[in-house]
């Protein structure tokens, strides 16, 4: 049995719809007869195409936040809405900035666990259930509520391809924010970047604490340039500064599926390797043959980064 | 000013995880301090300096009376620490974590909360904001740089872009990433002063808290299987004999990448 109805929260910057958003609308719309998006900001005749493309036949829309950060005014909506009786069997947030505050706050208004990390969602009788990889993904753990819905879960980015469904334009409905919420947006810094986005390239070319300095990076940097690719990071180089946030591949950081990844010094911790073990294509270099990186590389070369990666450089700038 | 920090003790990541009978994360073995939690200790103990008095108090959600990682975070620097550990609470998920932190938190009146973006073991990501929503606190999320300015904090807050800078009204919850602050070691002194600071430890009784809404019986989810992921096919792994670049551009040739 199918369920009736499915919300999911959308995110969107500059106009434009996050892919998990689109991700989730086209998985909800094998779960359950109707879809319908939430959206916490104000331009929604510029994201209301997106979303319907892929199966939202309405949009409920906060209006502008007056730089409010989502979470109290998105979640405080959401359970207005609830509470006047408007109620879906499941409301579905990526696993991003945004997404887990909302969630977590609706969780607290409606009394309602959060089932978070998911990569998969089968409807079972009446029952949600729920696929959370852990210990690295080597397993996969099953969960099923045991509440009537509306019942909340977090769903990892690129868990689902996302797919257009044909439809038209949605229903636009403007729902009432009852809380703003104190914490503002006072400055927005945009970290210039130059090449492919790093969760949409096809190529990614990642270095860890392996490549031994910052001024080291550059390789990767190039590599990546010369591949038409994207540099990404462990988090251990992140955290000691060496390249921004940004960069960082993982459990905390970005969830990349490119047709190629290469890991150069990379030990592959269990966090990095959810980040992109759904890559087609792995390539490690690293001189410690028993790193676990080569468990799930499909070329694995044992050896020094720092005379692989400028042979491999040469190579290519050289074609 | 008085900072809360909520710090989770959790089995040690170099040892591989295992799972209960009933498929919960055992956490039976010695317990430690969540690195993750080291650098919301060390921002509080920063920003109560800064401010030039108060303390910090530690809020920890534990079985078995744990307290090894506590004695960490005292050893760094807090003054004491809130303990809550009772049978009712093994299975709790993060909602019912984040009432029994919440209840705990109220009695020691901060003005400010601090806690990691995300724990190592469970990373929900969203205990400290249902903490925050159940006190009634704004709440700012992925902190890389925290400040106190007279009544506010002030927090770059990491974003997808870059980051934004966000402000909010004192009291507040902020969860920190790693890279805030860069935690300090406990020194000898420290270690020792930790033995004999004072840990109050607390049941659901003694917060007040119905066993039956929280742990297991209340957490409204239930796991119903564990299942092995499917093995990724092993690869070929060579040994670089200076021409480890050539077998890389071979494989990208064969992909017809380049
Ligand atoms: C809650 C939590 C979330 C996390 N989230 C993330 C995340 O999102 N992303 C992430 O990446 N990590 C994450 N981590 C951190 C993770 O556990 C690891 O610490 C981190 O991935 C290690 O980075 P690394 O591989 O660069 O460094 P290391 O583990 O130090 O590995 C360096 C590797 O380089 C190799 N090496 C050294 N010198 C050379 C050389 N000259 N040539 C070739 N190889 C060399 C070594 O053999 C080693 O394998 C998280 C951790 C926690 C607790
Ligand atoms: N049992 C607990 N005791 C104290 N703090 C906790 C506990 N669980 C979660 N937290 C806090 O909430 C953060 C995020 O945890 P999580 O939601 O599990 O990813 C942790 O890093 C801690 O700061």
């Amino acid at each position: 049995m199918a369920l009736n109805r499915i919300w999911v929260y959308a995110e969107a910057a500059d106009g434009k719809v996050a892919p998990i958003a689109l991700e989730m609308l086209t998985k909800a719309r094998e779960l359950a007869g109707t879809v319908e998006a939430v959206y916490g900001g104000g331009d929604t005749d510029a994201v209301a195409p997106a979303l319907g493309a892929h199966g939202a036949t309405k949009v409920y829309a906060t209006g502008d936040l007056q730089g409010s950060t989502p979470g109290v005014p998105v979640s405080s909506a959401i359970a207005k809405l609830i509470g006047d009786g408007d109620a879906p069997d499941l409301v579905l947030f990526g696993t991003t900035y945004e997404g887990r505050d909302v969630a977590a706050r609706l969780s607290v208004a409606l009394d309602k666990p959060v089932v978070t990390n998911n990569t998969d969602i089968a409807v079972d009788g009446d029952a949600v259930v729920l696929t959370e990889p852990i210990f690295g993904g080597t397993k996969l753990v099953r969960t099923r509520f045991t509440t009537p819905g509306p019942n909340i879960a977090l769903i990892r980015p690129k868990s689902f391809a996302a797919e257009e469904s044909g439809g038209g334009a949605p229903e636009v409905v403007t729902i009432e924010v009852p809380d703003q919420g104190t914490a503002k947006v006072k400055n927005r810094h945009v970290e210039e970047t130059s090449g492919p986005k790093l969760d949409e390239a096809d190529i990614v070319v990642s270095g860890g604490r392996g490549l031994g300095e910052a001024e080291k990076f550059q390789v990767i940097e190039d590599l990546a340039k010369a591949l038409k690719g994207a540099p990404g990071a462990s988090r251990a180089i992140v955290d000691a500064g060496w390249v921004p946030y940004s960069y960082q591949v993982g459990q905390t950081g970005k969830v990349v599926k490119p047709n190629v990844y290469i890991a150069a010094g990379i030990s592959g911790a269990t966090q990095h390797l959810v980040g992109m073990k759904g890559a087609k294509n792995i390539i490690a270099i690293n001189k410690d043959a028993e790193a676990p990186i080569f468990s799930v590389a499909d070329l694995g070369i044992v050896g020094d980064v720092h005379k692989v990666l400028p042979k491999l450089l040469e190579a290519l700038q050289s074609r | 000013m008085n900072v809360v920090v909520c710090v989770k003790q959790i089995p040690d990541p170099a040892e591989p995880g295992k799972l209960e009978a009933d498929n919960t994360l055992d956490r039976s073995g010695k317990l430690i301090l969540d690195e993750s939690d080291s650098y919301g200790v060390e921002m509080a103990l920063q920003l109560v300096d800064a401010a030039g008095g108060g303390e910090v108090t530690l809020v920890s959600m534990a079985p078995n009376n744990e307290t090894s990682g506590l004695r960490t975070a005292l050893a760094m620097g807090a003054a004491k620490a809130i303990l809550v550990s009772d049978e009712a609470l093994s299975g709790a998920g993060a909602l019912d974590t984040a009432k029994v932190l919440a209840a705990a938190i109220k009695r020691a009146e901060p003005d400010l909360v601090m806690a990691a973006t995300e724990s190592s073991d469970g990373y929900t990501g969203t205990v400290p904001e249902q903490v925050a929503a159940l006190l009634g606190l704004p709440s700012i999320t992925f902190a890389k740089h925290v400040e106190i300015s007279g009544e506010n904090v002030d927090v770059q807050r990491q974003t997808e872009l870059g980051y934004d800078e966000v402000e909010a009204p004192l009291p507040a919850l902020v969860s920190v990433t790693a890279g805030v602050v860069e935690p300090r070691y406990p020194s000898f002194k420290g270690i020792m002063a930790a033995k004999s600071k004072p840990v109050d430890q607390l049941t659901l009784a003694d917060l007040g808290i119905d066993p039956g809404t929280v742990g297991a019986a209340g957490a409204g989810q239930e796991i119903v299987a564990v299942d092995e992921a499917p093995a990724r096919e092993a690869g070929e792994i060579v040994e670089d004999d200076g021409e480890g670049f050539a077998k890389i551009v071979a494989f990208l040739e064969d992909l017809k990448v380049i």
